[in-house]
């Protein structure tokens, strides 16, 4: 196989494996918090409110983790930098070859 | 496919250029602008109010009340304007998702960049403003001088994290829908449009919310002259 195959054949790889492995912490992480929430909303129901805009507040720090494995996995699909400079060497090549 | 709206070029200018991103900001801006010179073009106090200044007033005391609350601060209302205009530029430009073609602005790294160097700015601004230069550079050796390059790297990097969270849950979503679009043309990507509405509501609230936590954070000197003041203050309160 050629550089470019491989290059491809890693990135997608790399891509579901960044994808996969990355989503579970940020899913454990936001579960245990969700359920300490919970509890502490049913010990204390009048600071409901203010529990709830905290909860959020940590998801979206806690999900963001996830969100950069999942801009490292588009990039590696669709912006790789390895892929457009090779796919540039290629044409480069091809255009001094013929 | 492209990821980003940045990619869609209508004019070039040597090294300027004018792309569907910016396109679509002064879009919204114009939106905005239109929207709230409407609504407060004719202001009235009394019973009888129009239903566009029902709906500003809604909208303002939201925010206000919203601000406040985050802030734990009496003069919160001074950062009402700074933190509410992201607020709505955020939730307008997600919201507008619901009409086809558009890209949302948001989903752009310059966008959400341009938004978090604003933040990155106003934090230290305030803080100078309430502490003072040498109060609020002190805050930096907080709680001693060895952590000193960890607080700079945490002011850098919730900068960085505050940019690529927005544009990371904007982006994948536009590019699930685009995905899906081509592969189920029906039913499934209009699901997965509401629930790519609900995701940059949230994110627009959470923008809002981490913007005045940091600002209320660096205007809060942690140093020992203010600790022993906040004691004070306290044991007045239990006292009083």
């Amino acid at each position: 196989m050629d550089s470019l195959t491989w290059i491809g054949l890693a990135s997608i790889v790399v891509a579901g494996l960044t994808i996969g492995i990355g989503a579970i912490g940020p899913a454990i992480g936001e579960g245990l918090a969700v359920s300490s929430a919970l509890s502490a909303m049913a010990q204390q129901p009048d600071e409901t409110s203010s529990i709830t805009r905290t909860l959020f507040v940590g998801l979206a720090m806690i999900e963001s983790t996830a969100i950069y494995c999942l801009v490292v996995a588009m990039i590696l699909i669709f912006a790789n930098p390895f892929w457009n400079y090779f796919i540039q060497q290629a044409a480069q090549q091809a255009g001094g070859g013929g | 496919m492209e990821i980003t709206p940045d990619a869609y070029i209508y004019w070039r200018h040597g090294f300027a250029k004018l792309n569907l991103t910016i396109v679509t900001t002064w879009g919204i801006m114009l939106l905005l602008s239109l929207v709230s010179w409407l609504a407060t073009r004719r202001l009235s106090t009394g019973p009888d109010i129009g239903r566009w200044q029902n709906a500003m007033e809604a909208v303002v005391s939201l925010i206000e009340r919203q601000t406040s609350d985050i802030m734990q601060r009496k003069d919160a209302h001074r950062f009402m304007a700074f933190l509410g205009t992201i607020f709505l530029f955020v939730a307008t430009s997600n919201l507008l998702t619901i009409f086809p073609r558009y890209e949302a602005p948001t989903g752009s790294l310059s966008t959400t960049t341009a938004l978090a160097i604003c933040v990155f700015v106003a934090v230290p601004a305030w803080g100078i403003q309430e502490l003072g230069l040498g109060r609020y550079l002190k805050s930096y050796l907080a709680p001693n001088p060895v952590m000193l390059p960890f607080n700079v790297i945490s002011e850098l990097s919730r900068t960085i994290a505050l940019a690529v969270r927005l544009f990371g849950n904007i982006m994948s979503g536009s590019l699930i829908v685009a995905i899906l679009l081509s592969v189920v043309p029906i039913i499934f990507p209009v699901l997965i449009t509401i629930l790519g509405l609900l995701t940059g509501m949230v994110q627009a609230y959470i923008f809002f919310v981490l913007a005045a936590v940091y600002v209320a954070a660096g205007m809060r000197a942690m140093g020992p002259g203010k600790k022993k003041a906040q004691q004070q203050d306290k044991e007045e309160d239990l006292h009083g």
